[in-house]
């Protein structure tokens, strides 16, 4: 239902400090490592110092005796061996391994897996409790390399892997015909692009507080993203009905899809606080959580892309391999993104996709702020570039003559709607006198472009049923008081100002009289959660429709107060108006109270469902994957200087142009842009996290290297409104689509400047100046006369 | 290990508390005295998150033994707001400086050391003295944004904003 009709009062597209901003900078704000519960224990996990190991015995009886142990469990415990998983097709994890066990079932699978867990009165007993649990092991040869785990082997990491290779997910899918489309074009070029592993990197470190109570019922409190996939990965650990379950998110420290699964720490809590029927917290140290990791893929792709005589593109071309790590995480859906979400902004007439992940004996991969879609944006939007040149056309211009127009179907069945991609390109090309700069600043000065596409939340729910996206709840009574309910997660991004705007802009209220319940599965009705960016696009709906039956509720009151018409009044600055006789006016209270004598608290509920698919159901494996009721879009330059001696990038500015459809709060917006382009430039330059024979090589703040305030570059942040016509006030997406574009735009500047290209991120001095190398070296072969070694 | 009562200033008052010679402030702060406005990252002194004011200048508290801090002032993010918000306070929230929030604070107290000891920093000056800070969520800009503004309205009014205590 289009939500786009209802006139702004000075709430919606104002640069608003988030509801909850106060709290924060205040340090009244309240995160899971601040809760302490009477009676509470630590709990602490025993980790495998191997990456792939089974435990033949293991002797808990010294630990047991220490004074101050209250619990202990191994994959003994029931419910330990229980599988669980984000996504219920690839459902691969266990909180334990089981002592003795064959399979899967018995085996660590990365450094850093969890063993066995303590609960004790204190850290330091905890911990010495951990020194006492006798394992004995059997260590087995790690996959480590993506090839490996291609191969056969008698007996796989996982128990469901295609064809007796370690391979997690393939996919195939090819649209039209690539090689003919490839055989008939004027311009073709290839790349094979690296990409090593990331880590989100949120300075939150994970924690879980869980309670069984005397009830019999169990709380957990996580920093999660998406509290209800872990209600429902928990019912079934613990082998507990749903309500008998309780989920409460404090507030989360960070997450950029580092916090979007059931985690098995949240499993052992609760499983912990079962057996000694105690309060138990588990708070991670800084190394944790880079063995839990749930990072971005390593990945390698090939990929071609042609484009014919007049420089449209006539064939995409695609293969990557990812690493997925240990377990199946959000894998399948990665797999998918590596390839679909490469089909916008531009019209690619063929296409063709195949994509694997590969099981290895390393931490697990998951969801990362831009999930899937990042490195081939990369590799795409590098070749991109090639082929302007090679045809000789202006880098926007080439991408310009192949944008996908408003209102149109993919290839592949995306339905596109609203797409800003054009008065992005113009807009950034404007501001940065892109005409001026490109190809015309001295050697070691350089500008680049590149574009963005990612969805708006996914049409399809990870678990195959019809309930609603999203379900908010409106209360007022007596008070005034608008308190809202949904368990969309706030994790930093606004979420909550985002409800609150929602609801206060059809009520014509302050933001003060809105309370946001948006943490406890008791109350709040259930939301799908904080990732595929579906917060704003479905959680907003959803808030307006209810608030929408609320107004109608006043409306009436103020009718039978006045005796004029319901649809003559107008909400707006705390009154209800007659817009025919704006004399004819009340204030918001009087015609509470109206309307409360008659009926009690006013209660009204909103939902959203995602309109069904258009185009290609059911035609092929994966029509699934990527559908989005709509599309952000985004085009970035970025300027770079290069150290001519170490050859250091230094970005200088960027000018980023994103499509949100309508910057329900421009601030916001502006953060999340600004924070996207500090990940992205991040991957882009220096993050990366090696690992060293199974381990990971740095897993601190101080090897695993983000941007620093002084690296980051200024940002001219330009905000493109479509107005979406089925977005919450024609908004659509802002956290993760602002993310893809600046690595490539870098990259492409970095040629501009020096002419080399790196194709294997980060992008870091070393590999620069090996590329210039390579590029004096021929220049001075060709110079002499020598033939190429090749 | 045997517990010392010791007195600690934090905030303008005295906290008499048991504490291990190996005992962090930060731990301190946080269990004994239930200052959970501090927050903790990393434990290693890699994200800033833990940082208070001692006898002025910006510390880690993680890295800071509590035994070291017994003669001297300490001021958490909970002194800051003490009774009147500060200015710092709600530039970062007016400014976007918070997303997450969970740095924030360190940033603050970062903040509020250097502005206290140069009111009117450049914009690569306050780059600089908070690069020991991390975020994750900003990419710095706004949180930039509210120090300056701060700094700007400081000097414009001629008022300088010290802890009221």
């Amino acid at each position: 239902m289009p939500s786009t009709n209802n006139k702004s009062h000075g709430i919606i597209g104002m640069r608003l400090p988030l509801v909850d901003a106060m709290k924060k900078t205040t340090g009244e704000g309240f995160y899971t490592d601040d809760i302490k519960l009477p009676g509470m224990l630590v709990g602490k996990i025993l980790r495998s110092p191997f990456a792939h190991a089974r435990i033949v015995r293991i002797n808990t009886a010294k630990a047991k005796a220490l004074a101050g142990v209250r619990a202990i469990i191994t994959g003994d415990e029931r419910g330990a061996q229980n599988r669980f998983g984000v996504l219920p097709i690839s459902k691969d994890e266990i909180s334990l391994p089981k002592p003795g066990a064959t399979g899967r079932a018995g085996k660590a699978l990365y450094i850093g897996d969890c063993v066995a867990a303590v609960a004790a009165d204190d850290e330091e007993i905890a911990q010495q409790a951990l020194q006492l649990i006798e394992i004995e092991w059997e260590e087995l040869k790690p996959i480590l390399r993506v090839e490996d785990g291609l191969k056969k082997t008698d007996e796989p990491l996982q128990d469901q892997t295609e064809n007796e290779t370690n391979i997690h997910k393939s996919v195939e899918q090819h649209f039209g015909n690539v090689p003919a489309a490839l055989k008939n074009s004027r311009y073709v070029k290839s790349g094979d692009f690296d990409f090593v592993g990331l880590n989100h990197a949120f300075t939150e470190p994970i924690a879980v507080v869980a309670h069984y109570d005397a009830d019999g019922r169990v709380t957990v409190w996580s920093p999660q993203q998406v509290p209800h996939y872990l209600h429902r990965a928990l019912a079934e650990v613990m082998e507990m009905p749903l309500h008998r379950i309780r989920i409460i998110r404090p507030m989360v420290g960070g997450g950029f899809g580092g916090k979007s699964d059931p985690f098995p720490h949240e499993m052992i809590a609760a499983m912990l606080s079962r057996k000694c029927r105690r309060p138990v917290k588990i708070l991670f140290d800084r190394d944790e959580v880079f063995y839990n990791n749930h990072g971005r893929h390593p990945t390698s792709t090939h990929i071609t892309v042609a484009a014919d005589a007049n420089g449209k593109i006539t064939a995409l071309d695609l293969d990557a391999t990812i690493d997925g790590g240990a377990w199946g995480s959000f894998g399948v859906v990665t797999t998918y993104y590596n390839g679909v979400l490469a089909m916008g902004p531009y019209q690619i007439p063929n296409f063709r996709y195949a994509g694997r992940r590969v099981y290895t004996n390393k931490a697990p991969c998951g969801a990362m702020r831009g999930h899937g879609a990042v490195n081939t944006r990369f590799a795409f939007e590098v070749l991109m570039d090639q082929l302007a040149e090679e045809a000789n056309v202006d880098p926007c211009d080439f991408r310009l003559s192949n944008l996908l127009p408003e209102n149109c179907q993919t290839i592949n069945g995306f339905r596109i709607t609203s797409n800003g991609t054009r008065e992005c390109i113009l807009r950034t090309r404007a501001r940065s006198e892109w005409d001026k700069k490109h190809g015309r600043l001295p050697y070691g000065e350089g500008i680049g472009v590149a574009c963005g596409f990612y969805i708006s939340g996914s049409a399809h729910r990870i678990y195959f049923n019809e309930l609603p996206q999203s379900t908010v709840h409106i209360k007022i009574d007596m008070d005034g008081g608008i308190t809202v309910h949904c368990m969309a997660a706030e994790i930093g991004q606004g979420s909550d100002t985002m409800l609150a705007q929602c609801v206060a802009e059809p009520l014509g209220v302050k933001l003060d009289r809105i309370r946001i319940f948006s943490a406890d599965s008791d109350t709040d009705p259930i939301d799908l959660g904080s990732y595929s960016s579906r917060v704003t696009f479905m959680a907003g709906n959803a808030a307006i429709q209810a608030a929408e039956k609320i107004r109608q509720k006043l409306v009436a009151a103020a009718s039978r107060i006045t005796g004029c018409p319901s649809q003559g009044f107008v909400l707006q600055d705390e009154k209800v108006v007659y817009a025919p006789n704006p004399k004819i006016s009340l204030t918001f209270d009087e015609v509470l109270m109206e309307a409360l004598a008659r009926n009690g608290a006013l209660m009204a509920k909103g939902i959203y469902q995602s309109p069904p698919p258009i185009g290609k159901r059911d035609q092929f494996k994966g029509w699934r994957a990527g559908l989005s009721p709509t599309y952000s879009f985004q085009a970035y330059i970025a300027q770079v200087k290069i150290d001519p001696e170490t050859f250091e990038v230094r970005v200088e500015k960027v000018w980023a142009a994103h499509d949100c459809g309508k910057a329900l709060n421009p601030l916001a917006v502006e953060g999340q842009i600004e924070g996207c382009i500090h990940m992205g430039l991040g991957q882009a330059l220096c993050e990366e996290m090696p690992y060293i024979k199974g381990a990971i090589a740095g897993p601190n703040f101080l090897d695993y290297r983000t941007l620093t305030p002084m690296q980051m570059p200024e940002v001219e942040v330009i905000i493109v409104e479509s107005n979406d016509p089925e977005g919450p006030f024609g908004a659509k997406e802002a956290g993760e689509g602002p993310l893809l574009p600046i690595l490539p735009a870098v990259a492409n500047a970095i040629y501009d400047a020096i002419g080399v290209r790196v194709y294997s991120l980060p992008m870091t001095p070393d590999k620069i100046w090996k590329e210039v190398q390579r590029q004096t070296m021929t220049a001075e072969k060709l110079k002499s006369g020598f033939a190429l070694a090749k | 290990m045997s517990r010392k009562l010791v007195t600690l200033n934090v905030n303008g008052s005295n906290y008499e508390t048991a504490i291990r010679e190996y005992d962090v402030l930060l731990d301190v702060i946080r269990e004994n005295l239930n200052l959970i406005g501090t927050k903790r990252g990393c434990d290693m002194g890699t994200c800033g998150c833990c940082t208070v004011i001692i006898d002025g200048r910006a510390r880690l508290s993680c890295l800071t033994l509590a035994m070291e801090c017994l003669d001297k002032r300490i001021t958490t993010i909970e002194g800051l707001k003490s009774p009147i918000i500060h200015p710092l306070q709600r530039a970062f929230a007016e400014s976007g400086g918070s997303q997450c929030g969970f740095c924030t604070q360190g940033f603050i107290m970062t903040a509020k050391a250097l502005l206290d000891e140069n009111p009117a920093p450049s914009r690569d000056e306050i780059k600089e003295a908070i690069s020991g800070n991390m975020c994750r969520c900003t990419g710095y800009i706004k949180i930039v944004d509210a120090i300056e503004n701060v700094a700007r309205d400081m000097n414009s009014k001629g008022v300088h904003h010290a802890i009221d205590e």
